[in-house]
């Protein structure tokens, strides 16, 4: 899988690893979900971008917190 | 919220009531729609409107001696709307046709005696209402006195027109019928009900009571005559004043009645509105420039379309809305609050596993209560709001990040970084107690201490002081456990200090004070300022003009306000009154949390405050604003309009200047982080003043030393990210080396939940510091990688 724009040039500094999409899961209000994302495969080290953090994932907080 | 608490609440909201011209004419036209659609020039869909309440349309459209006029609104202004002209001109152009949704065919037969306007009335809706109808008439044909207008006003054939709806209706019209008692006899045995149009039976003696004038006596709601299942009505040429209109609503009550009667239902239920009535409708006419009424240039003719198109712009579109022409949150959910309060108590319900669709709403009120002020029946959003969250609360589905962010900082400041009591130094006792309140000391920490000292001075019998916070965020999140456990703490601090008199430089905290704690005596800051003089070091503001930002919570503490103004005064300023003051402010959008809950929302309300822009086109909400500086006297007003770009001082900041001849009302926006530090630093200040006792508050990972451009310092406090949680997020990826790095720039990200936001950090370490590109959060809690 390609990674998108805003995860290039990111790499684990923990492990020097480089990132790859990943299914990572979160859950907020009670809902889980499953989301694509760069992440290492060793370390378990997540990227959430922040247009991201900003736009869908902030617009799903706020449909969850009316239902 | 119970149902009854409900209609209550929906009561109180006259938005939904009809206008004047509606509730003024007798069969209830909606006036309104039909003037809008003339303005719009549409003739049929204006005449839709009319014929879905007038019989005939065609007729009574050209004739109608409309008494709505004389109640009409923009008769207030100059002169009402020409709603008979309007309706004349749209019936003369019109080709749509009246279209009859018949109900399903009823066995009783009704006679109607006489085929006046009345009784042609009574026939059209009771065939419509599918009962079978036979009219019986003396003359030969249908129409009475209709066939007396001249040809010009009333043709001839548009009578027979619109009079042929009868027979597509299957009535059955019986001309030229001697009526006498005997035949009257007859119909009330072989009828299930009549209908007497009192204009055709002059003369025929039929055994029913008359009156003085020899009139059939009627009950005047019901039409009901002395016979039962005989109803009658009409015959207002026979006193002397045909009324086309009164003739028509006589018939409609007759045959409203005749259905009841043949119904067995009750006859006077919810009929109070039968007829003309006085409407609840409040309409403000302030500020509605007169325009005279358009007269027709060929008054016999009537209108022209330009003419009736002119004259139907001229009217006001009747409705309430004085709540949402002064608030941004009304207007951004796009209704008024008999319909919110309908939505509220939904969300509360939810029935069948339905979405709690309002919660966000709910919660972005300021609960400012400038609705109240307003609204001609006191509606309180605000009240309808707090009750809605308390509810949230106890049926525990009120999201946490509704108010996490302001309940965690007002726990800062009732924690041991800020909360702190203690009698003057020296003094064994307090007389007074100054509480300067956990926002002013936020913004103004400086401030404080000088007036505090200056208290001390002025002030015999000790002045004590207390820091912390009163209370109001837990207030607004509905959340009065915790409002109640912040009070108890308070007053018994307060009573521990010997019950001295409050001194709060907070509207807010002083509110609460007198309302929540009985026996405690609070006062103003501004009030004792006023007692004791002010410092001769108090700016010297000649020449300058403020308009003052009142606190929206002393709207009804015209006793605070007036200090503010004289004080204002005194240092030599000039005031210019916003329209929107006194028991009008306007919240910052600090207030009952909408900051909180609704970000967005409060960033356009305040961003609408310091700006110079009055009106959106074709949105109600209106701000109004002033271009002088603002005289802010609460801390959090001049915070949020500093941080809006206006600019505004706060009045401590003029009595008790920090730098002489500074300019405070330049002093610009102020983060969350150094409001906290600033709390702070005004308790270190206080306990060196005693001495020394206590120790500095070492803030965690204080060793971490950050820097950021004012850009950046700005973006991450509007998403309400302080620089500690940054500092956490640095020290675990710095010792756990759990971080990612960018090999172009070398920059590292590394995140870190903390409690129920997670936070992430852009950053380089640079020497002993570390250089910080951005930040942002999510709450989402990232469960991990699936392997
Ligand atoms: S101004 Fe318009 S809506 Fe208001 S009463 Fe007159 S016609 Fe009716
Ligand atoms: S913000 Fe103020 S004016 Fe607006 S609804 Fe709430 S209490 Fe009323
Ligand atoms: S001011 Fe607002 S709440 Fe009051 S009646 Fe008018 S629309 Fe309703
Ligand atoms: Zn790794």
């Amino acid at each position: 899988m390609n990674l998108p724009g805003e995860a290039q040039g990111w790499i684990c500094a923990a492990c020097g690893g480089e990132l790859e999409m990943m299914k990572v899961g979160f859950t907020y209000m009670k809902g889980n979900f499953e989301v694509d994302l760069p992440a290492c495969r060793n370390c378990g080290l997540v990227l959430v971008s922040e247009e991201l953090a900003t736009g869908k994932m902030a617009d799903a907080e706020r449909i969850l917190e009316d239902k | 919220m119970k149902q009854d608490n409900l209609r209550e609440w929906e009561q109180k909201c006259i938005q939904e009531e009809p206008p004047e011209c509606t509730a003024a004419c007798p069969i209830h036209i909606d006036a309104r729609l039909f003037v809008k659609e003339m303005g719009r020039g549409d003739h049929e869909a204006a005449f839709k409107v009319l014929a879905k309440t007038m019989p005939f349309p065609g007729i009574l459209g050209r004739i109608c001696d409309h008494p709505c006029e004389l109640k009409c609104k923009r008769g207030e202004v100059e002169a009402p709307i020409a709603i008979g002209l309007l309706e004349r001109n749209c019936v003369e152009r019109a080709t749509g046709k009246v279209r009859v949704q018949l109900l399903p065919r009823r066995g009783q037969t009704i006679a109607i005696l006489g085929g006046g306007l009345a009784g042609l009335t009574a026939a059209w809706d009771l065939l419509r209402k599918g009962f079978g109808v036979t009219i019986f008439e003396r003359s030969h044909e249908l129409g009475g006195s209709l066939r007396e207008f001249p040809g010009n006003t009333l043709p001839q054939e548009i009578i027979d027109e619109e009079l042929a709806v009868l027979d597509t209706l299957k009535a059955d019209c019986r001309l030229g019928q001697a009526l006498d008692a005997t035949v009257f006899e007859d119909i009330c045995r072989e009828f299930d009900a009549v209908f007497i149009d009192r204009e055709a039976v002059a003369g025929c003696n039929l055994p029913l009571k008359l009156d003085d004038a020899g009139e059939i006596t009627i009950d005047a709601a019901s039409g009901a005559t002395d016979r039962e299942g005989v109803y009658a009505g009409g015959g207002t040429r026979c006193i002397g004043a045909y009324s086309p209109i009164n003739e028509t609503i006589q018939g409609r009550k007759g045959s409203l009645s005749i259905e009841r009667f043949i119904q067995k239902a009750n006859m006077g239920a919810g009929r109070e509105n039968d007829g003309p009535f006085q409407t609840r409708l409040f309409t403000s006419i302030a500020g509605i420039d007169p325009i005279p009424r358009v007269q027709p240039k060929d008054a016999e003719a009537g209108f022209s379309n330009e003419e009736a198109l002119a004259e139907a712009g001229r009217c006001i579109q009747c409705e309430c809305m004085e709540c949402v022409k002064v608030c941004l949150y009304l207007e951004r959910y796009q209704a008024y609050p008999k319909k919110y309060a309908r939505q509220i108590f939904n969300n509360e319900q939810v029935i069948y596993g339905a979405a709690h669709t309002k919660n966000q709403f709910v919660n972005s009120c300021s609960t400012c209560g400038l609705c109240e002020t307003v609204c001609p029946n006191a509606f309180n959003m605000g009240d309808l709001c707090l009750q809605a969250r308390r509810a949230m609360n106890e049926q525990k589905f009120m999201p946490l990040s509704f108010h996490e962010f302001a309940l965690t900082d007002m726990a800062h400041s009732n924690g041991e970084q800020f909360a702190f009591s203690h009698h003057q130094p020296g003094t064994e006792g307090s007389a007074w107690l100054y509480f300067p309140s956990c926002q002013l000391c936020a913004t103004s920490p400086g401030e404080v201490i000088s007036s505090y000292r200056f208290l001390q001075e002025r002030l015999t019998g000790g002045v004590g002081v207390m820091l912390g916070c009163c209370g109001a965020p837990a207030y607004w999140a509905g959340r009065d456990d915790l409002f109640r456990e912040t009070m108890d703490a308070l007053r018994t601090q307060w009573e521990q200090l010997g019950s001295p008199r409050v001194i709060t430089a907070c509207s807010t905290c002083l509110s609460l004070f007198r309302e929540q704690i009985p026996g405690m005596e609070a006062v103003s800051l501004w009030r004792v300022l006023e007692e004791t003089g002010l410092p001769v070091d108090a700016c010297a503001a000649t020449g300058t003009t403020v308009a003052v930002a009142d606190p929206c919570i002393t709207r009804h503490d015209p006793e605070t306000q007036g200090s503010v103004r004289r004080i204002a005064g005194a240092i030599g300023m000039t005031i210019e009154e916003l329209p929107l003051s006194g028991d009008k402010p306007e919240c910052c959008g600090y207030g009952g949390l909408m900051y909180n809950a609704n970000p967005k929302l409060a960033k356009d309300v305040i961003d609408r405050r310091a700006s110079t822009k009055t009106a959106d086109p074709g949105k109600y909400y209106h701000t109004t604003v002033s271009g002088h500086d603002y005289l802010a006297y609460c801390a959090m007003c001049r915070d949020k309009l500093a941080g809006a770009g206006k600019r505004v001082s706060h009045l401590i900041e003029l009595i008790f200047p920090t730098v002489a001849g500074g300019d405070p009302a330049a002093r610009g926006w102020i983060s969350w982080s150094q409001r906290r530090t600033n709390r702070a630093r005004v308790k270190q200040e206080l306990l060196r003043e005693l001495g020394g006792k206590g120790e500095d508050i070492v803030e965690p990972y204080a060793n971490i030393l950050l820097e950021m451009t004012p850009e950046v310092s700005r973006r991450i406090d509007e998403r309400r990210i302080l620089e500690g949680d940054v500092r956490t997020v640095i020290d675990h990826a710095e010792r756990s080396g759990q971080r990612l790095r960018n090999s172009a720039s070398g920059q590292y990200r590394a995140c870190l939940q903390s409690g129920n936001v997670t936070f992430w950090v852009d950053y380089t370490p640079a020497d002993n510091r570390f250089q910080v590109h951005n930040a942002y959060c999510h709450r989402m809690k990232i469960v991990g990688v699936k392997k």
